[in-house]
């Protein structure tokens, strides 16, 4: 089994064409290192499950990785739009794009659910809202103690959980803080999970009672890709690179213009860039 | 200091209806903006919270995103998104919600998913987010939206968050005991629900701004209140502070370039 690699080996060893795969990281410490490792690497027919796609699924979009998308906030916060997934979904641009809408209470829900080993996620959803209506999975279930009709909704099961930590230690246990999102649970919820890491230490000592930490045995495969999460940002490492956010809006807009700009930031680059983006940012 | 534009007259008059005592889940943009100025003038201990699960935070420069570092660092504790969900919005612990949207109709239902066809749309808008369900489980929303005729319409193409669906008493019947919303803050004016029909009415006016205005941007035939009240103009205090809090946030994102 590996644990401690580098970030090519481990997608070459643990992401296939067809794989569901939850890039996760709820604005902080979002996966950019892997996300742009599987384009480099080609993959496709991706279901890509993230509660707010951002601007990585914008790029594996745009690149033709993916042909489902199960998500529940698709835009650029504080921006606007992601142009690439609009394009997928209003043009079929690079190639048609079915999707899988959901509220970011049942998405949470369901990943719960599935870090948990139950068939649903069971919450008091949807009321009123036309979601339902064009998703086949919210469904509802009647509580057999009260009679109150509750949202069902599929629990999730990705083949691979990817995410970023601020540290691990050799042994591969991994330490999250600050905003910590949902990756617990995509982790528990996963086949197979791959962390990508600020630092590696020998050991992750003085860590507080409380914390949010990954024992090594639900690790598949780690790597250290300092500033692998720019432009979002890691807690106490650098801080999230708005400007970036922001001009993203301009070089998605129009397809060769982002094209271009994956071309030279993504195809032609290599993991070990992101340290010198994300020192920028800081 | 009586110059101010419409969308600084819309954010000051929204921040207002925020308590002290208020315990307020906001939404990122204009509801940000509203919930922070009420913090910094009239509401010193409200509770903010944001749904990437940081509760109690002061920013001292508003967030781009909903889960920026500064929410973080300046909150008493941030739990986990399904923490968030499930307990504290679910579990009926907040007291406001703030929502905006692309689009509103008359009962304040609220669209910010598609716009056209849902499967082949002329516009693919961001989605609900955690929309669907502060709708439902805050004690009262605020929405807060610039007003068009185009954004203000006859029928929503899609609802994705329930206001008071198709008015009386629709949420009630729907086992819902939250208020929905209650004020709706435009860069024109105030509405507020009709006790009985629900139907959004113009309450105030901000100066300046006629009825005709209103009525013109705005995709239903308008309602006035009777008793038709003209909204208090921004005060030097609260300009200020809200120029400050823009100018600190605009440095700091621009820092990063």
């Amino acid at each position: 089994m590996i644990r401690h690699t580098d970030l090519a080996s481990a997608i070459e060893a643990n992401v296939a064409d067809g794989d569901t795969l939850a890039l996760e990281g709820f604005t902080h410490l979002i996966p950019f290192a892997a996300g742009h490792e599987i384009i480099r690497q080609g993959r496709r027919r991706l279901t890509l499950i993230r509660m707010t796609p951002d601007l990585i699924y914008d790029q594996m979009i745009g690149m033709g990785c993916a042909d489902k998308l199960v998500f529940s906030w698709g835009g650029n916060p504080g921006v606007g739009s992601l142009h690439r997934f609009r394009d997928a979904v209003e043009n079929r641009w690079p190639t048609p794009l079915d999707v899988e809408e959901h509220s970011h209470a049942a998405l949470a829900n369901a990943y719960d659910a599935g870090a948990a080993g139950l068939p649903c996620a069971i919450l008091r959803g949807y009321l009123g809202s036309d979601l339902a209506k064009v998703n086949g999975n919210i469904r509802s279930v009647t509580c057999p103690f009260t009679g109150e009709v509750l949202s069902a909704v599929p629990a999730l099961r990705p083949d691979v959980a990817i995410v970023h930590a601020q540290r691990a230690d050799r042994e591969g246990n991994v330490l999250i803080e600050g905003i910590v999102g949902v990756q617990k649970e995509a982790v528990l919820a996963a086949k197979r999970a791959i962390v990508t890491v600020e630092e590696v230490v020998d050991d992750l000592t003085d860590v507080h009672p409380n914390a949010t930490f990954l024992p090594f045995w639900t690790v598949t495969a780690i790597a250290l890709v300092p500033g692998g999460a720019h432009p979002s940002y890691a807690h106490g490492y650098y801080s999230r690179d708005n400007a970036h956010y922001k001009a993203w809006d301009a070089i998605s807009r129009d397809r060769d213009s982002f094209l271009a700009w994956m071309k030279d930031n993504v195809l032609s680059k290599r993991p070990e860039d992101f340290a010198t983006q994300a020192g920028r940012a800081a | 200091m009586t110059d101010y534009t419409a969308s600084e007259i819309m954010t000051v008059v929204a921040a207002r209806a925020l308590r002290d005592d208020d315990v307020c889940f906001v939404g990122i943009g204009a509801p940000s903006g509203a919930a922070n100025l009420a913090r910094l003038t009239h509401a010193p201990n409200v509770t903010l919270i944001y749904e990437s699960g940081t509760i109690g935070t002061r920013p001292n420069v508003l967030p781009l995103s909903i889960g920026d570092g500064e929410l973080c660092e300046t909150a008493r504790t941030t739990v986990s998104v399904p923490e968030m969900f499930r307990y504290w919005l679910q579990g009926g612990r907040i007291t406001l919600g703030f929502l905006g949207g692309a689009q509103i109709d008359r009962f304040g239902n609220l669209n910010t998913t598609v716009i056209g066809d849902y499967d082949r749309p002329k516009v693919r808008l961001p989605g609900g987010g955690g929309a669907p369900e502060i709708a439902t489980h805050c004690g009262r929303v605020l929405i807060i939206m610039a007003q068009s005729e185009r954004s203000f319409v006859e029928r929503l193409d899609f609802v994705t968050s329930l206001g008071h669906g198709e008015g009386g008493e629709h949420r009630r019947q729907m086992g819902l005991h939250t208020q929905g919303p209650t004020q709706v803050f435009t860069d024109l004016c105030v509405m507020e629900p009709d006790p009985e029909s629900r139907e959004l009415v113009v309450t105030a006016l901000h100066p300046g701004v006629t009825r005709e205005a209103v009525t013109e941007r705005t995709g239903w035939p308008a309602r006035f209140a009777e008793a038709l009240s003209e909204t208090p103009a921004p005060s030097a205090h609260e300009l200020a502070t809200l120029r400050d809090l823009q100018e600190r946030t605009r440095r700091a994102h621009g820092e990063a370039a």
